[in-house]
């Protein structure tokens, strides 16, 4: 009989929770699609970051990208709710409870088309939230149409070519008043996990739009939305590294080349300067970038925005500092004099 | 006029303005001093969708028995404007009294009517020096003249004004001035020649006057609301408006400050039913309020809520008809799309409140079935009943415990060892549910595509199972939601049917069947869909029955036809009402009468001001 090899020790986060509860059920996208690698960075980001999974809602609308709540934080509750209001349902589980760490996944169609009313009004209100766009220019669940964030010229499959110019979410999202704005890649493995990390420690809208190819309807020749145009069109805005409040603050940084900008919770983001004097906390600066970047037919990606103490929306309310959901009748029900005093002032 | 020929606190007043003339503070006084008088009275404002410059006409009807329906016939005409005078006058039955601003010259119109002309222009020169506010309390004057001819206190009139104007003294003096200006000048110029008359009485002791969206929103408060999401809609707005008033005083932690609530004025109706399935779901008590357009928009929503079985209470202050239809008139014409709101078999809880306590009282009732059915509740008011005033016995504080549902707990998991979201453990079609944050097992919440563990699954027998076990939830619905309420006609043949704010002239038109015709009745109050064994039986008992409602086809009535069996498809007719204004007593024992046979059919619908008050405004 031989002898069992030891396991090796189960990797543990700083709450001593492995990576099982952090991942979730088996993904049914088509094989490599951009989605399944923005939940494995997911999976990572919450898992190194230390989040409890039992506080996080996983909150999403419909199609391909709103599907993908389903495949990490197995151990989190999940809403996948109506084709672009998931941003209502998000405002009101945090009304309810804001304890709660809130992830939204929506897809450009989600956002852009049917939900751009509710995404306006969520950027506007600075709501608590990570919000992320699986951007592949296309609605791939009903088989390749084009989205509002598909290029001009940029062809479908069937060779029809958008003629309407793309939203740019980024731009609208600044413009609107989220706090943190990011763009990414779903092959740029690095960037993203530091921007969802970053995320993480962010109170407020963090709105981060992933370019995430349809390998189905939308990687081929013509499309700006492929793997081949964005890994040669996407222009890095400076190499993002974050720093959690709670680890050691390392010397790797040299502070002539980096910017280095203090979270809200007292984390700590590092931005490697590649583009001069980039600034992500001047609102000017990042709208230009974005109007320029796009004349060149690039992506800026990185963290394009940020406001690290702006209020946000659930702090705005004043409300107690319990979860509302959870107060005894005792607090809000108003005793019987309450009623009293009232019916007296409509005698 | 002797005073054995006086009608003695029985009489109605219609008074036309212009909206945004100020007349709103002049007719409250007057109905809140008749109501100080102790006499049983209503108010109904009969207003365009405009700000200002649009005919308004407010009713106040005072009545000895207490009948508080709105009266078709007019007992005494305030003619105030200029623009539907002539029309008002040509449409009032002979002996009707005329008030009117003198320079209209309406005396001209009729030979049969009792005209008071009054310079008004002239009166509120005299007491009001500043040209600029003459308009604002060239009403006041009206009451004045009305506190004369109609021996309304002068007194009760001034502390009703008080009342409403609060502390600004300059104002209080200013319209005293007109009031006392319009006493006098009827006491000199105006001999009393109609026979209307109010006497002290002690029909209203201890009660309030309140608007049914008032009562309601008391209610969320006391039902423990703590998520309000809304957007603006006539004849909705007040309700919330009324709740953020009260929550801001009455909800904020004594030792912080802190709000126990939140409240959200939504992008529109959708976001607002977003938000409140968002916080159900994670565990609050959360409402909206909104009007038919606002319904339609929530419908997609309503299904999921259905489906994936997250609370929330929806208030519907119906009105009439989309967008630019007649939005500031009252309807019951919401019924039939909100019972089965959404796409698939969906079928929703509606409670019928018929008067302001009602609103009150089933605003708490919302919010408990809500939660143990883990579904919507609609809560079906009207402009009517939402933004008239009303009186009412003085509401009760709730003894009642709140009714938070079925929630997983550690025991109860503990015993079933194996938990499933959508498992029917108790046969009653309702499962356990957890929620975030509080550290029960997670699930992931979907439309109808689950299984029972909440998983996904597109299985036919899932699928099934699933449908069976929600439509068994409806029916456990039964056993818990307001029972209608029932008298019974002794040896009655003919039974009357009705819901919401036509009780009033249901209950009117009864006594009117019996008194005048010698018809007795049996009533049957509905304040609930879905149906309970009541209705049944009630139409078992009765050979005719009369089902009355405020909508062109039939809503409710074709509601019931689902359910009912053979037997009573036979039995049941309709009285329908659809004019845009509240429904009165007299239409329907006309109709019920015509039905029967005892009454040629003459428009039962006819309207004496119904070519006026419906015929402006957009």
């Amino acid at each position: 009989m031989s002898t069992p090899t030891p396991e090796a020790p189960k990797k543990t986060n700083r709450i001593g929770l492995d990576l099982q509860p952090y991942r979730g059920g088996k993904t049914t996208l088509c094989a490599g699609c951009g989605h399944n690698a923005i939940s494995e960075r997911i999976i990572e980001a919450f898992f190194e970051m230390g989040v409890d999974p039992r506080q996080v809602v996983k909150l999403s609308g419909i199609g391909c990208s709103s599907k993908s709540p389903a495949y990490f934080l197995g151990a989190s509750h999940g809403f996948n709710s109506v084709h672009g209001r998931m941003p209502s349902v998000g405002t009101g589980a945090m009304l309810a409870n804001r304890k709660l760490i809130a992830i939204g996944v929506s897809g450009d169609g989600d956002t852009g088309a049917i939900g751009i009313g509710q995404f306006v009004h969520l950027m506007r209100r600075n709501l608590p939230i990570v919000y992320i766009i699986e951007d592949n220019g296309c609605y791939g669940l009903t088989k390749g149409q084009f989205s509002p964030t598909a290029d001009v010229g940029s062809k479908a499959k069937n060779g029809i070519a958008n003629e309407l110019p793309p939203i740019d979410t980024c731009r609208l999202a600044i413009e609107l008043g989220a706090s943190f704005v990011a763009r990414s890649f779903s092959g740029d493995k690095k960037q993203l996990l530091s921007i969802l990390k970053a995320s993480l420690a962010h109170k407020g809208t963090c709105m981060i739009d992933v370019l995430s190819p349809c390998v189905t309807f939308n990687d081929h020749e013509g499309s700006t939305k492929s793997y081949a145009y964005a890994k040669d069109h996407d222009e890095v805005m400076g190499e993002v590294s974050f720093v959690p409040y709670f680890e050691d603050i390392s010397v790797e940084y040299e502070p002539g080349s980096t910017t280095a900008v203090s979270m809200h919770d007292g984390s700590k983001l590092y931005l490697k300067k590649v583009a001069a004097d980039y600034n992500p906390t001047d609102k000017i600066t990042a709208l230009r970038l974005l109007h320029e970047t796009a004349r060149r037919g690039e992506f800026a990606t990185g963290i394009l925005y940020l406001e690290p103490d702006k209020e946000d929306f659930i702090s705005m309310l004043g409300l107690v500092d319990e979860p509302l959901a959870s107060l005894p009748v005792e607090r809000v029900r108003p005793g019987k004099a309450v009623l009293d005093e009232v019916m007296e002032s409509l005698r | 006029m002797s005073a054995t020929d006086r009608i003695v606190n029985d009489f109605s007043i219609q008074v036309a303005t212009v909206n945004g003339s100020g007349s709103q503070t002049a007719n409250l006084v007057l109905l809140r001093s008749i109501f100080q008088m102790g006499v049983p009275v209503s108010g109904k404002n009969m207003f365009p969708s405009n700000i200002a410059g649009l005919p308004t006409w407010y009713t106040i009807r005072a009545h000895n028995e207490g009948y508080v329906a709105r009266k078709k016939e007019v007992d005494f005409l305030v003619a105030m404007n200029p623009e539907t005078g002539r029309e008002d006058v040509l449409s009032l039955g002979p002996g009707t009294a005329v008030l009117y601003d003198e320079p209209l010259k309406l005396s001209a119109l009729r030979s049969d009517l009792i005209f008071y002309p009054v310079p008004f222009d002239k009166i509120v020169a005299e007491v009001c020096k500043d040209a600029k506010l003459r308009r604002l309390v060239k009403n006041m004057i009206y009451d004045g003249v009305l506190s004369k001819l109609l021996n309304i206190d002068l007194a009760q009139m001034e502390h009703a004004l008080k009342r409403q104007l609060g502390k600004k003294q300059k104002a209080i003096d200013l319209n005293m001035g007109a009031l006392e200006a319009g006493f006098a000048y009827a006491e000199q110029h105006l001999p009393k020649r109609d026979p209307y008359w109010t006497e002290p009485m002690d029909k209203t002791t201890g009660m309030v006057l309140v608007e049914g969206n008032a009562a309601a929103a008391l209610g969320c408060m006391m039902a423990g609301v703590t998520v309000v999401a809304w957007y603006p809609i006539t004849p909705s707005s007040s309700l919330p408006e009324t709740l953020i008033g009260y929550l801001k005083k009455y909800r904020r932690d004594p030792e912080t400050g802190k709000a126990t609530y939140a409240v959200v004025q939504a992008e529109d109706e959708i976001a607002s039913i977003g938000m409140v399935i968002g916080a159900g779901w994670a565990g609050a008590r959360a409402m909206t309020s909104t009007s038919g357009p606002g319904i339609s928009l929530m419908s997609e929503f309503a299904g999921l809520a259905y489906y994936a079985e997250v609370p929330g209470v929806v208030f519907d202050i119906q009105r009439v008809g989309p967008s630019t239809g007649l939005p500031t008139r009252t309807a019951q014409g919401d019924l039939l799309s909100t019972a089965v709101l959404s796409h698939g078999d969906t079928k929703q809880i509606m409670l019928l409140p018929a008067s302001v306590e009602e609103c009150y009282a089933m605003s708490m009732d919302a919010f408990d079935l809500a939660e143990r059915f883990q579904m919507l509740v609609f809560v079906m008011s009207d402009l009517d009943l939402g933004m008239n005033m009303w009186m009412s016995r003085t509401f009760q504080y709730p003894e009642k415990a709140l009714d938070r549902g079925k929630r997983l707990t550690p025991e109860l998991l503990a015993r079933l060892g194996e938990w499933g979201r959508y498992k029917d453990v108790d046969g009653d079609g309702i499962a356990y549910r957890s929620v975030p944050g509080e550290s029960m097992p997670a699930f992931f919440t979907r439309g109808s595509g689950h299984n029972e563990k909440a998983q996904y699954s597109e299985r036919p027998d899932d699928y099934v199972k699933n449908m069976e076990r929600l439509a068994r939830k409806f029916e456990t619905a039964r056993q818990y939601v307001p029972k209608p309420i029932v008298q019974d006609g002794d040896g009655a043949e003919v039974g009357i049917i009705g819901f919401g704010s036509s009780h009033w002239a249901i209950e009117e038109s009864r006594d009117q069947l019996a008194r005048e015709f010698g018809i007795k009745t049996g009533y049957l109050r509905l304040r609930a869909y879905p149906f309970t064994e009541e209705l049944a039986s009630f139409l078992d008992r009765y050979e005719r029955i009369y089902v009355v409602e405020q909508n062109r086809d039939a809503q409710m009535l074709t509601l019931m036809r689902i359910d009912i069996t053979d037997d009573h498809h036979a039995k049941v007719r309709s009285v329908l009402h659809y004019s845009g204004l509240p429904i009165d007593a007299r239409s329907v024992t006309d109709d019920i009468l015509h039905q029967e046979g005892l009454k040629p059919s003459d428009a039962p619908h006819h309207e004496p001001l119904a070519a006026g008050v419906a015929g402006r405004g957009e």
